[in-house]
């Protein structure tokens, strides 16, 4: 049916926000009254089905019972990881990890095996699909966030993940910063806010200073590895502990009941921030298990995990150089925060009563949406300014690490550092780069090595180059180096200690290309046939008014003929050709169309008459 | 300097840190890389160039002592390492106390926190001190203003490590 449309035109495409979760991940974009989410959450859970089909979201998270051994969830905890890191992880999480990978980790999947940034890609691609869906056009850049804590291999991992979803990854923004934007604290024009962010696998805090529209972040701290998650799995083992003494088993090898278990003790834990105790509640097959759990009870247990937040929040603090008195107001964010226990020490450590007017589980994504408008020049009165969450340096003699650049700077930010040789003859000089607060190198995170090489053989000390670490916008070191003898970029390999080279990432693009084509097509389709729906809804109406009995006969046999056509082409699987046959049902009924919008102005005119 | 030309200042030694912040907000708003997102690989670069280079240049000159150091460097000078001799004798006492403190000598807090505070005046003396003679080399630049200034650097620095040192002794002692 011909209808009036306003015309979006194919002006700038739309820049997504995204909020890649530990459990839940969510897309939201910028619109003229402000940040909007697009679709509902995504469970941060990934599976394959028995036929080889790998899925995301609800559904995966259907398959942690059905199919544990061939499910993964909280994969952000291993994003950037080595086999090393992970160790403690494995004794709480069903990880399957393939034996043998040191630098990228591997998970298998039931026939697949994938590292994190693919798992966490799936994910991506499901939340990308459901923002074209609700936006009707295609969805290609975002802005992606981390956690603050995240260091630089854990952020090229989710960059690597945003890249194999198809999705240019136009910027990493912090977490908790994020947060502070959807809030729209800048209405106060100066000001100091602390922004505590406690979800599902990680805790951040970040001190921010406001300024006429400037988020300027001061401080920030966190862990990254503790979280919603750790609460859960210390209900999970007293459950278990439970069920061992009166089932008489050994249960927790039995991944599906884990899981089952685990569902139940995470209800039992929300329902506790709302009642005086929950319980927990099993059915497996004939067997049921229940246990009562009261909040004093459930406050004793986190007490410590509660007490594990407080201690970054006070060297936060501290490294802003501000007294806790100072600060204006605090922000909570995570779906942890709903627990009463947490609000309260919360507001004990700050002395105010926090913000928690947002939904903690949205705020995040709202705020990504807010600074891809800034990006896409929608919005132009505020600006981050972010600091990178631990200190940069180099290797140097001794195993120490000597730093470059200290942690809380504001990003970008660089240093420049000249480099020769030591003996005659010498071609190439290695680097290592490290990030981390403690001065032996063995305590710091291993970053890269950067082989500086063809150094043209020379007297020792002679040589003199020049190299550049920047860490940029998203918090991701980049290093040139620059052979000051002749003024010219000096060639270096770069080996990084965690995570994907470029050609792995590359070709898992490659890979994902040939499917993510298939899916574009299907979602063609899928749209085609929903316009189809709706002009073929709107003619059956129309069919009813007087004035279709009133067109010629020829006239509603061609409406008759393009119906019947559109019908047909509806089945197929070809999204041009059922386009095409909307396309002529649209001219077969132009004539209609205008009688109908006559009668109807007709109608309203006469309206006016008599109301006048 | 370009630590100065990066926020459009004059080479001075006292700033005003409200006019030193306006700067560097303004000069955010323009060249951080949000603005360009959708800009050329030129443009994107230029703007990280001069972005980190106001970071670096904010983060050095908003604070007095950092901003000196920077200052004296950049006029050829270098920093002094040396233990300032007025205070040798103090420092010989101090060693003297925190080791007691260490063996679980409690008669040896009340002379550390009598410290701590002496200190912390001298701290206050120095950046008092170090405010006068910027004033004054703006006012006169010539070399020996720069050698109090330096002097008074050394010293002021040498104060905070002992200072922390004390307050490192004091906070394990008490947390046992």
């Amino acid at each position: 049916m011909s209808t009036l449309q306003i015309d979006f035109g194919h002006a700038k495409p739309r820049i997504v926000g995204i909020d890649l979760g530990t459990t839940n991940s969510l897309v939201a974009v910028m619109d003229l009254t402000g940040p909007r989410i697009l679709s509902g959450i995504v469970p941060s859970v990934v599976s394959v089905t028995e036929s080889g089909e790998v899925v995301a979201g609800a559904e995966a998270r259907e398959m942690l019972i059905t199919h544990p051994e061939r499910t993964v969830y909280s994969v952000k905890r291993l994003m950037g990881r080595g086999m090393g890191d992970v160790q403690d992880e494995l004794k709480l999480f069903p990880f399957h990890i393939v034996e043998g990978s040191e630098s990228v980790l591997k998970l298998q999947l039931g026939d697949k095996i994938m590292t994190p940034p693919e798992v966490s890609a799936y994910v991506l691609r499901k939340l990308k699909e459901d923002a074209e869906d609700v936006l009707g056009a295609d969805v290609t850049q975002a802005v992606i966030t981390v956690p603050a804590y995240f260091n630089d291999a854990q952020r090229q991992a989710t960059k690597d993940a945003g890249r194999i979803a198809g999705l240019e990854v136009l910027r990493l923004v912090n977490e908790p910063t994020a947060a502070a934007l959807a809030y729209g604290l800048d209405k106060r024009k100066e000001g100091l806010v602390a922004v505590y962010d406690f979800g599902g696998g990680t805790f951040d805090i970040s001190i921010l200073r406001l300024h006429d529209g400037i988020f300027e972040v001061l401080a920030t701290n966190g862990d990254t590895h503790l979280g919603g998650d750790d609460i859960d799995n210390l209900l999970l083992n007293i459950a278990l502990e439970d069920l061992q003494s009166e089932w008489g088993e050994d249960l927790s090898g039995n991944a599906s009941l884990v899981q089952l278990l685990r569902r139940a003790v995470i209800q039992a834990k929300e329902a506790l921030s709302f009642a005086p105790s929950a319980t927990i509640d099993l059915e497996y097959g004939p067997r049921k298990y229940q246990r009562e759990i009261d909040v004093q009870l459930f406050n004793r247990l986190i007490e410590p995990i509660v007490e594990r937040t407080l201690g970054p929040c006070r060297n936060c603090i501290k490294d802003a150089g501000i007294t806790v008195e100072q600060i204006n107001e605090t922000v909570m964010v995570g779906g942890s925060t709903r627990i009463p226990l947490v609000r309260s020490a919360v507001e004990r450590l700050f002395r105010k009563r926090p913000h928690t007017e947002l939904n903690p589980d949205e705020v995040v994504a709202l705020g990504a949406a807010v600074q891809a408008g800034i990006l896409g020049g929608e919005v132009e009165d505020k600006l981050l300014l972010d600091v990178t969450p631990l200190s940069l340096g180099i290797e140097t003699m001794g195993g120490l690490m000597s730093k470059l650049i200290h942690r809380n700077s504001t990003i970008p930010a660089s240093e420049t550092e000249l480099f020769t040789t030591a003996v005659d003859g010498q071609t190439n000089v290695l680097i290592h780069v490290l990030q981390g607060e403690r001065e032996l190198v063995k305590d710091c995170r291993s970053l890269a090595r950067f082989d500086l090489k063809d150094i043209d053989p020379m007297i020792a000390g002679m040589a003199r180059i020049q190299v550049r670490f920047l860490i940029d916008a998203n918090g991701i070191l980049n290093v040139t180096a620059k052979d000051l003898r002749t003024g010219k970029e000096h060639s270096m390999d770069v080996k990084p200690s965690y995570g994907l080279t470029d050609d792995q990432v590359e070709a898992m693009i490659l890979e994902s290309y040939d499917k993510a084509e298939e899916d574009f097509k299907e979602r063609q389709v899928r749209e085609a046939r929903v316009e189809a729906d709706a002009i073929l809804g709107a003619v059956d109406k129309a069919k009813e008014d007087d004035a279709y009995q009133a067109l010629a006969d020829a006239e509603r046999a061609t409406i008759e003929r393009a119906i019947n056509e559109l019908r047909l082409a509806y089945h197929s699987d070809d999204h041009l050709l059922i386009r095409d046959q909307i396309e002529k049902l649209n001219q077969a009924t132009m004539a209609l169309a205008e009688a109908i919008m006559n009668e109807a102005v007709g109608k309203a005119l006469k309206g006016t008459n008599i109301n006048a | 300097m370009r630590f100065y030309d990066a926020l459009g200042l004059e080479p001075k030694l006292a700033l005003d840190s409200e006019d030193l912040k306006k700067r560097f907000y303004d000069r955010s708003r323009q060249w951080h890389p949000d603005r360009f997102s959708r800009g050329t690989a030129e443009e994107k670069q230029r703007s990280e160039e001069m972005t980190s280079m106001l970071n670096d240049a904010f983060r050095t000159l908003r604070d007095p002592v950092t901003r000196a150091e920077y200052f004296l460097r950049e006029s050829g000078m270098e920093l002094s390492k040396d233990a300032p001799p007025e205070l040798l004798e103090e420092v010989f006492e101090l060693n003297m106390a925190l080791e007691e403190l260490r063996d679980g000598d409690e008669s040896a807090r009340e002379q550390l926190v009598s410290a701590q505070e002496r200190f912390m005046g001298m701290l206050g003396e120095a950046d008092t001190s170090l405010s006068v003679l910027f004033a004054q080399y703006d006012e006169k630049p010539d070399r020996a203003a720069l050698d109090d200034i330096r002097a008074t650097l050394n010293r002021r620095k040498y104060v905070s490590n002992l200072l922390r040192d004390v307050e490192k002794e004091l906070n394990v002692h008490s947390a046992n």
